[in-house]
């Protein structure tokens, strides 16, 4: 039997307006993608606090995607302009710390793009199955209120 | 030329006695020789305690928010070039008002670690120090050594741009100019050089030291939240368990607040007990936003935030694009 593959848990952050959308269209288009992302619907990409995607990898995600319209469509008009800069600086700043690249992901989708939402997905769960599980970072399991 | 002590002393007894400001903030000299600490003057106290030397490196911007926020007083504070960057920041982010404040801009010389200092002695008692001419004379049981003042300053001091206060009404001393240091600090790249896995080992290994006791968000001057992150019940970001990855998560949520905000004065790394390198990472966010926005905080209270505003063409080169 060969061995199982790795398969990552991705927590993906999409915007109302157009990623989610954009999902929802891959989804009613039928277009097959892997099953590895959480989805969580917020009102935009500016709406997203750093933290939540540092939170998310000590949580126990191998990978967080964040996604939010294209510059120039957004809801609110300017706040994925706004979540540009905040997710630049994250991401070299944890990619300096020594947190592959892979890890942190960002995208724009828009709510037609239901096809390219599909590919972006399989990219991200594709390169996080080859680099396998998170190592670091984790929160210990044996302190976790819950049992797993 | 009258002493910059003595200069000091004098506007802070003008201010108080013409009845400008209610309190003033500067330094006093401890029982110790190379550690002075914060000095609050009312119109009856004597101002002839206030001292300036290498080891006035405390960011009194800390005690602006406190002393200011909640009581309408007016405050004069011994600045130096950080310092003033740090109030800057307050003014623009609503935190102070800087008609309620006089700022006493020093013309700084880089501040004095005393862990440099002690290094070179072979006996690590103290008993005076003076500073003429670029050189630190340290007595020690009899025995007096001199030392160049650029051997002994402060990693952040040696590579600081902006050693003249920005925001300032008076200014003691010859203001400098700013200086144009590499926009990448050397300890930085020696950090950036290191494979990543190293990297990672680097900034487990130091923070593995940490205690979470607070000391960096409380000596900052930028953190003045009344309800920090680190503290938070709901939600709750950290837990309290001793878990390594609570404390990688406050120093990485820590940082990323400065981003933008961060005027590279130590504190931070200075105020922590277990000597934790916390001005190398401070140090990375802030070169990155050096590098990437040209970007400079503090510079003056109107400038407008790095994170509150945004270009159309920000480089956008980090974002994930199908195959």
């Amino acid at each position: 039997m060969d061995k199982p593959v790795f398969e990552p848990k991705i927590v993906a952050f999409l915007c109302n307006w157009c990623s989610y959308a954009g999902a929802d269209l891959a989804g009613v288009s039928r277009i097959q993608y892997p099953p590895n992302i959480r989805v969580i619907r917020v009102p935009c990409s500016g709406r997203i606090n750093p933290l939540y995607i540092v939170k998310a990898l000590q949580q126990g995600a191998d990978g967080v995607l964040v996604s939010g319209c294209h510059p120039g469509d957004c809801h609110y008009i300017s706040g994925n302009l706004f979540a540009r800069r905040k997710f630049a600086l994250l991401k070299k700043f944890l990619e300096q710390l020594g947190v592959e690249p892979e890890r942190i992901r960002f995208s724009w989708v828009s709510a037609a793009e239901g096809v390219r939402f599909a590919q972006i997905i399989e990219k991200v769960t594709n390169d996080l199955r080859t680099r396998g599980p998170l190592p670091y970072f984790r929160k210990d399991p044996a302190q976790w209120e819950l049992p797993l | 030329m009258k002493r910059p002590a003595t200069e000091i002393a004098a506007i802070a007894r003008e201010l108080l006695a013409a009845g400008k400001i209610d309190l003033f903030i500067g330094y006093r000299q401890t029982s110790s020789p190379v550690r002075t600490t914060p000095c609050f003057l009312t119109p009856h106290d004597d101002v002839t305690r206030l001292v300036w030397n290498g080891f006035c490196s405390n960011n009194l911007a800390v005690y602006l928010t406190r002393m200011m926020g909640r009581k309408r007083i007016r405050v004069g504070v011994v600045a130096k070039g950080c310092d003033s960057r740090s109030i800057a920041n307050l003014i623009r982010e609503n935190q102070i008002s800087r008609e309620a404040l006089v700022i006493v801009g020093m013309a700084c010389p880089g501040m004095l670690d005393v862990a440099k200092v002690r290094a070179k002695l072979a006996d690590p008692g103290i008993e005076k120090v003076e500073e003429i001419d670029g050189q630190v004379i340290v007595s020690s049981k009899g025995a007096i050594r001199s030392l160049a003042r650029t051997d002994c300053l402060y990693d952040g001091c040696i590579g600081c741009r902006h050693p003249t206060p920005t925001v300032v009404d008076r200014l003691v001393g010859a203001a400098a100019p700013d200086r144009k240091s590499p926009v990448l600090d050397s300890t930085v790249r020696d950090f950036l050089v290191r494979p990543r896995a190293e990297r990672w080992q680097i900034f487990e290994s130091e923070l593995a030291k940490c205690i979470r006791c607070h000391a960096c968000r409380n000596a900052c001057p930028n953190c003045y939240c009344q309800e920090c992150f680190a503290e938070q019940t709901s939600p709750e970001w950290l837990s309290a368990s001793n878990d390594m990855s609570n404390t990688l998560l406050y120093h990485i949520g820590r940082i990323l607040h400065q981003a933008g905000r961060c005027v590279e004065c130590g504190a931070c790394a200075r105020a922590c007990p277990a000597n934790v390198n916390l001005g190398l990472f401070t140090r990375l966010l802030a070169d990155e936003v050096r590098e990437r926005f040209a970007f400079e905080s503090g510079i003056s209270p109107e400038q407008p935030g790095l994170l509150s505003t945004f270009n159309a063409d920000d480089r956008q080169e980090f974002m994930t694009e199908p195959e």
